[in-house]
């Protein structure tokens, strides 16, 4: 645990004292809870289908496959046209796609942007190394299974993926999404015992909260 | 003035109306911009999908009650901006709450929905939006300044304060609009205008390629969506205030859809042909460039 996230007693400046526990007073520790659809069918399928049109991307590049994402916003393929756009902030976004290799390291990062995200969310994993590691396979410091930290809504091949292929998987989440089956932010919650003690298991010095949306 | 019940449903007419067009035609503008970068662009309504989208998530957290009424200010702004203005000169219908001294309100609902923006970010706490709130205000104070200067000479060349007597002042045919009897005002809040329209060289606040996104940080589902419909109103409601001041306001929806259409390219053209500026480098800009003949302006007058 880092220093400055330990329960301390601060002293403010009209004298009073009183004890901070960042842990507990700059994060929400209220787990996830699983959230369906609490309208008429007809509505969310409506909603599906806007969730579909509307695929807002992480601006996050976690692997090196981040840089055939440059290519979609581009002029050749102009991903814009198909209704996805890249934001800068978890908040705002609904799509996080995992592009390739990922570190504890950057795991820790991830596992911290993906719960901050509002939901419906879905996460993409890009390349040979979010399946089984790919080229890392046997490295110290890189997971090999996405799926065993966050609920994988869909995968897209190769080492690393050419923009098509990306932009294919897109088309495909898109077609998961409107048929309803987009609902990793819910297996997230439903399994959500399963995922953390996965994530701690690679996480050596694991200093936030449990939930920390 | 005599109030009338009969007002309240036309003023929601006219923004609905207002609404769709801006919805629309900020769309058009991506587009046109997109082109302008050799790409095909969203789709024309793509704005509606988005927000209801966002309107569509299911979950949603608050920080605090004025992050709350962050987004609530931003467009009670925008919406203010457009009920106490004039729409269409000479229409009962659309001529919304616009009453004598009615100039002074609209400067100021002008920078309202900023403020309580400013406030609603602050509250969020990510320090990403504290940077965009001060970058926020420093450049909309300056590009304000211009703005103001201009406003108070064509107050002073009109000797009124109510926006429908300006536009009736300018319906002796294209000759007497602001824009030719008084050019050198109309200069500085055109300049004025490029600095709140978030397009380059000004957008460094909003810009999608800085790391914090500005203010919205923390914003996002109905909040963001309720921000987003406020952009879409606020947009068009800003370039009818400068219709009505400087372009001989309109006396019917088409004349107004294409000037509002006109105007605002003009910022989307300087936003394309120019990069970036920095905060301090836009505010040097507006200081050096846009106050001086605002001042001028109201020295002639």
């Amino acid at each position: 645990m880092k220093k400055e996230l330990e329960k301390r007693t601060v002293t403010g400046p009209d004298g009073q004292v009183f004890e901070v526990d960042p842990l507990k007073d700059y994060f929400c520790e209220a787990t996830p809870t699983v959230q369906t659809g609490e309208y008429l069918q007809i509505v969310e399928d409506l909603f599906n289908w806007a969730r579909s049109n509307s695929i807002w991307v992480l601006g996050f590049g976690t692997g090196c496959g981040a840089i055939e994402m440059r290519p979609l916003m581009t002029p050749r393929f102009d991903a814009y046209r198909y209704g996805v756009q890249w934001r800068a902030t978890p908040r705002q976004s609904n799509l996080f796609i995992v592009s390739g290799y990922l570190s504890v390291k950057t795991l820790k990062r991830v596992v911290r942007a993906y719960e901050q995200m509002q939901s419906p969310k879905y996460v993409m994993g890009l390349g040979s190394c979010t399946i089984n590691g790919g080229m890392y396979w046997d490295s110290y410091n890189t997971i090999k299974q996405l799926d065993d930290y966050l609920p994988v809504d869909l995968y897209v091949t190769g080492c690393m993926p050419r923009p098509e292929a990306l932009l294919s998987g897109i088309e495909a989440l898109k077609k998961i999404i409107r048929e309803g089956r987009g609902e990793g932010a819910n297996i997230y919650a439903e399994r959500f015992e399963w995922y953390k003690a996965n994530q701690k298991k690679v996480i050596q010095d694991w200093d936030m909260p449990d939930y920390n949306w | 003035m005599d109030f009338e019940w009969i007002k309240i449903p036309y003023a929601l007419l006219s923004l609905f109306i207002v609404l769709n067009y801006g919805l629309l035609m900020t769309a058009l503008v991506t587009k046109i911009g997109a082109r302008a970068g050799r790409r095909y662009g969203i789709p024309i309504y793509q704005n509606y999908i988005d927000i209801l989208k966002n309107m569509a998530l299911r979950t949603s957290l608050t920080h605090g009650v004025m992050f709350y009424l962050g987004p609530v200010f931003r467009l009670s702004g925008g919406v203010g901006l457009l009920l106490f203005m004039p729409l269409i000169f000479g229409s009962e219908m659309f001529s919304n709450f616009s009453f004598a001294g009615d100039l002074m309100l609209v400067l100021y609902f002008i920078f309202f929905g900023m403020l309580g923006m400013a406030l609603g970010a602050g509250e969020s706490g990510s320090p990403h939006a504290a940077i965009g709130v001060s970058r926020g205000l420093s450049q909309v104070t300056t590009s304000e300044l211009p703005l103001a200067l201009a406003v108070f000479a064509v107050a002073l060349q009109y000797q009124t304060l109510s926006i429908t007597d300006i536009v009736a002042a300018q319906q002796h045919g294209w000759t007497s609009w602001t824009l030719f009897t008084n050019p050198l005002a109309v200069i500085a809040a055109m300049f004025s205008f490029l600095g709140s329209m978030m397009r380059p060289p000004f957008d460094i606040v909003l810009a999608p390629q800085e790391i914090p996104i500005g203010p919205p940080t923390e914003y996002h589902s109905s909040y963001l969506a309720a921000m987003q419909t406020n952009r879409m109103i606020f947009a068009v409601a800003k370039v009818v205030v400068y219709m009505n001041l400087f372009f001989g306001g309109a006396s019917n929806w088409f004349e107004l859809f294409i000037k509002v259409f006109l105007i605002y390219l003009f910022s989307a053209f300087v936003g394309v042909c120019f990069p970036r500026f920095r905060v301090e480098q836009s505010v040097r800009w507006f200081l050096v460039w846009a106050v001086p003949p605002g001042i001028l302006a109201i020295l002639l007058v």
